[in-house]
């Protein structure tokens, strides 16, 4: 029987957004799917051998705040310099304490499970990315590629 | 709780986690053993049940005692 398949488009770049392509991408392929991830835009940071994705709670009334803060504290202060590094540490701090996998980890078990990731060629060139920085592994294409893949696809997500 | 080859435990482990190290140690059993896994996370129940349906591994046994989640599935 043909495996189902899975296409994501990945195109956001920030620690919380980086999650769901690779849970869902790395269930699916323990589930027996066939997996391509296509990154695109700011998604091209999940690629990056150096994971070091940030949070930011500017801009996101539904990110639940540490002690209370989002009680008493301005909107404005949230853009105080290393405000987003303390919510970053304090994220990673609450995801290793409750068990969650760190991003590197869900990534690898990716790789290991046969995802295809796939880095948008056309944003790689926009912001003159050095495909140096990313892992091995990695191919490259365009939007009629995806579709190669995609319109096979059983689910299709965008992230 | 029935016979078991083997054991894997996964307590403090969070979604996907507890499915992928599963399917990993299924993946170096022969079929018809059976797996033990261990689990705390409580989405694990409905996980396990979703898992075992799509991959065509049997879910023998799913329960919880002491605030841990047993499942047994056998290898197909």
């Amino acid at each position: 029987m043909e495996p189902k398949k899975l296409a994501i488009i990945a195109t956001k770049g920030s620690l919380d957004w980086a999650y769901p392509p690779f849970i869902l991408a790395s269930t699916a392929a323990a589930l027996g799917y066939e997996v391509q991830i296509f990154c695109t835009f700011y998604g091209l940071q999940l690629l990056k051998k150096d994971l070091a994705l940030e949070v930011t709670p500017l801009g996101n009334p539904g990110m639940p705040m540490p002690l209370g803060m989002d009680k008493w504290f301005p909107v404005l202060g949230l853009a105080l310099p290393g405000m987003q590094a303390m919510m970053t540490a304090m994220m990673k701090k609450k995801m290793k304490d409750k068990g969650v996998a760190s991003l590197e980890m869900l990534r690898e078990l990716c790789q290991e499970a046969e995802v295809k990731l796939v880095a948008c060629q056309m944003t790689v060139d926009l912001f003159d990315m050095d495909k140096s920085n990313f892992i091995d592994g990695v191919e490259y294409a365009g939007a009629a590629a995806f579709f190669e893949f995609a319109g096979e696809s059983d689910i299709c997500l965008y992230i | 709780m029935a016979d078991f080859d083997q054991e894997l435990d996964a307590s403090g482990l969070n979604c996907p986690l507890p499915i992928l190290r599963a399917k990993k140690t299924l993946n170096a059993m022969a079929s018809g053993q059976v797996l033990h896994i261990v689990a705390t996370d409580p989405g694990s129940v409905k996980d396990f049940d979703a898992f075992a349906k799509q991959t065509g591994n049997e879910l023998m046994e799913s329960k919880e005692d002491g605030g841990k989640f047993h499942f047994l599935i056998k290898k197909s």
